[in-house]
């Protein structure tokens, strides 16, 4: 890092150095390559998953209900003679939109709220936090649960829900990060070059407040992952003949006792991304905020 | 202390408050009409009417809201609109047995949780840590429905040692539902057996940090008496908040764990009470959801307060 004197060959030196440090800590905990894998793996199943399973997600063949794994289905079919394998690559698209467009809605608006709260501080700051804990004092999918009622389950009141919810676990840290920044001496000095508030929100604060964000949004990422595929299984979320995970577990649970891989493709697959998307939020943490070990 | 329990009795108090307008809001304001998302789409214009006139419907908003919470406060509940049998003392029976899987099952997790969280952060780094670490980070992410099918599927169908499907009678005495209870007691433990486990390593290895064990570790402490009176009572307290913290998973576990195994708790009662758009039912059930919940919050505080001598001190 002492190379850092400013010719553009030097800054490149920095800046592959730095990647190098980064991709060494990173390899010193195996699980975040695992984690890695895994994400990366149901990504690319997103994309292309549509493209290369063998069967249509809805398509019925009562004729080949609840087959055992075989050639032919590789996961076996379901009570309706759907191809579980084909509704497992399908519906990772499914979990990338919905729990993904939910982390998003919650990380906008949590760090909007989180930047305005933490930097204007008074009696807005504490108008905006006690809202946000009184939200916080009903557990999260109780809460899911009686929206979802009155407003209907469907993917997109599921995406609005879980986003809702999530924000202020994300404008707390948010505000944290800002109060604690806001005593800095480079906010202070850019306070005394007479920066205008939106400069210092923007180019001061924010960039700091990034990694932060970054690991909660993964951490969130990765809850909303479970919360969506539990409203699923609970039959109040993404609704039928929709191949989304939590769901076909839910829908399995009546044929279980006869037809084991029914469930167990897609509860594993539930369970492979979650663990993985845990390790990979975890090794986040570990590489963009070393040190603090202590936060939640 | 006294004006530390005070104040946080105010702001419990204030919470329940708001919390009850949010729960009123969501399920009866929100839907826009009530009666049509009880009755559903087909409904004919006669029963809508009914059921507006039985709800109370066309009274101003804030008389129903006023007229549902004083009722709550006196224990009128109001009554089913599936069974149409007075809600609380059904809710009141449910809420006994999802006690009983709650207690059991914090029996189980938290000084376990603590245990391996203090093992991880005395063996930091070692293969012990890293072996306790990565399988909670694994399990800390896994859904109850996922754990605890799987549980069933080894445990009960293919061991045969503990039942299946947990559907007992609501009455049932604890003893007898005990068998019953011993794989959603660890379903739901699991989960938040992996989440204190790793709170609890991370402040014990603060701790291990701080110059004050490390003073200790120097004037010649045997090391167990550093552990238990300098590192764990220092370490434990921020354990107290994660243990209340965790209580909201608790409950959201509960909930699906109580529909995987069909055991009959308060989940499960509301999880009906959604199928069936039983409304007095479902506002009731979230209620006492929400005020037990709070409660556990309050108690946790008040543990707090009672071992941080910077505020059983404090004026």
């Amino acid at each position: 890092m002492a190379l850092a004197t400013g010719t553009p060959n030097s800054q490149l030196g920095k800046k592959s150095s730095r990647f190098l440090v980064t991709w060494r800590r990173l390899l010193r905990y195996p699980t975040t390559i695992i984690g890695i894998v895994i994400v990366l793996f149901f990504l690319v199943m997103a994309f292309i998953g549509p493209y290369i399973a063998p069967y249509s997600y809805s398509e019925q063949n009562l004729q080949h209900k609840l087959e055992p794994p075989s050639e032919k289905h590789i996961f076996g079919t379901d009570q309706l003679g759907r191809d579980i394998f084909s509704r497992i690559l399908i519906g990772s698209r499914d979990v990338y939109m919905v729990a993904g467009s939910a982390t998003a809605l919650a990380v906008f608006l949590g760090l909007t709220l989180g930047l305005f709260s933490g930097y204007r501080g008074g009696i807005i700051d504490e108008v905006i936090m006690r809202s946000m804990d009184v939200i916080h004092s009903i557990p999260p999918l109780l809460l899911a649960m009686v929206i979802l009622f009155s407003l209907g389950p469907s993917r997109f009141n599921v995406v609005l829900v879980v986003g809702f919810l999530y924000i202020p676990m994300v404008s707390r840290v948010v505000r944290s990060v800002v109060l604690e920044l806001k005593t800095r001496q480079f906010v202070e000095a850019a306070k005394m070059r007479g920066e205008s508030s939106a400069y210092i929100l923007f180019k001061e604060i924010l960039p700091n407040v990034l990694p932060h964000i970054a690991v909660e949004g993964s951490m969130r990422f990765t809850y909303a992952i479970f919360l969506v595929a539990s409203l699923g299984f609970l039959g109040l979320g993404v609704q039928p003949p929709s191949p989304d995970w939590g769901l076909m577990v839910g829908e399995a649970r009546t044929w279980f006792h006869v037809a084991r891989w029914v469930l167990l493709f897609p509860a594993g697959a539930i369970a492979l991304l979650v663990v993985g998307m845990g390790f990979l939020s975890d090794g986040l943490r570990k590489m963009l905020l070393p040190g603090g070990v202590s936060d939640v | 202390m006294a004006r530390y329990l005070l104040r946080r009795f105010t702001f419990i108090i204030l919470t329940l408050f708001l919390a009850s307008i949010i729960i009123f809001a969501v399920t009866q304001l929100l839907p826009g009409d009530v009666a049509q998302v009880v009755l559903g789409q087909f409904a004919t214009e006669a029963a809508l009417k009914n059921l507006r006139e039985e709800l109370g419907l066309n009274r101003p908003l804030y008389i129903q809201y006023l007229d549902w919470a004083t009722g709550f406060i006196q224990g009128d509940w109001g009554n089913s609109m599936v069974s149409r049998t007075p809600v609380f003392p059904m809710v009141m029976q449910r809420l006994r047995n999802s006690s009983m899987l709650a207690a059991l099952s914090f029996m189980c997790y938290v000084p376990l949780g603590i245990l391996l969280g203090v093992i991880a952060a005395l063996k930091r780094d070692k293969a012990l840590d890293q072996i306790i670490s990565a399988v909670s980070m694994a399990v800390v992410g896994l859904p109850e429905f996922v754990t605890g099918l799987l549980l069933i599927t080894f445990f009960a169908i293919g061991l045969g040692w503990l039942p299946a499907n947990s559907s007992i009678s609501p009455d049932t005495t604890f003893w007898e539902a005990l068998p019953y209870m011993i794989l959603p007691a660890i379903t739901v433990s699991l989960t938040n057996l992996a989440y204190i486990t790793r709170m609890t390593r991370s402040g014990v290895i603060d701790v291990l940090r701080t110059d004050y064990v490390r003073a200790a570790n120097l004037k010649g402490l045997p090391a167990w008496q550093v552990l238990t009176r300098h590192v764990l009572r220092n370490a434990l307290l921020p354990t107290i908040t994660v243990v209340a913290m965790g209580i909201g998973w608790l409950v959201g576990g509960l909930i699906v764990t109580e529909q995987v195994y069909g055991f009959p708790g308060l989940g499960r009662l509301l999880v009906f009470g959604i199928q069936r758009r039983d409304l007095p039912l479902i506002q009731a059930s979230c209620m006492i959801v929400v005020a037990v919940y709070t409660l556990a919050n309050f108690g946790a505080d008040i543990l707090y307060g009672l071992l941080n001598p910077r505020i059983r001190l404090g004026k």
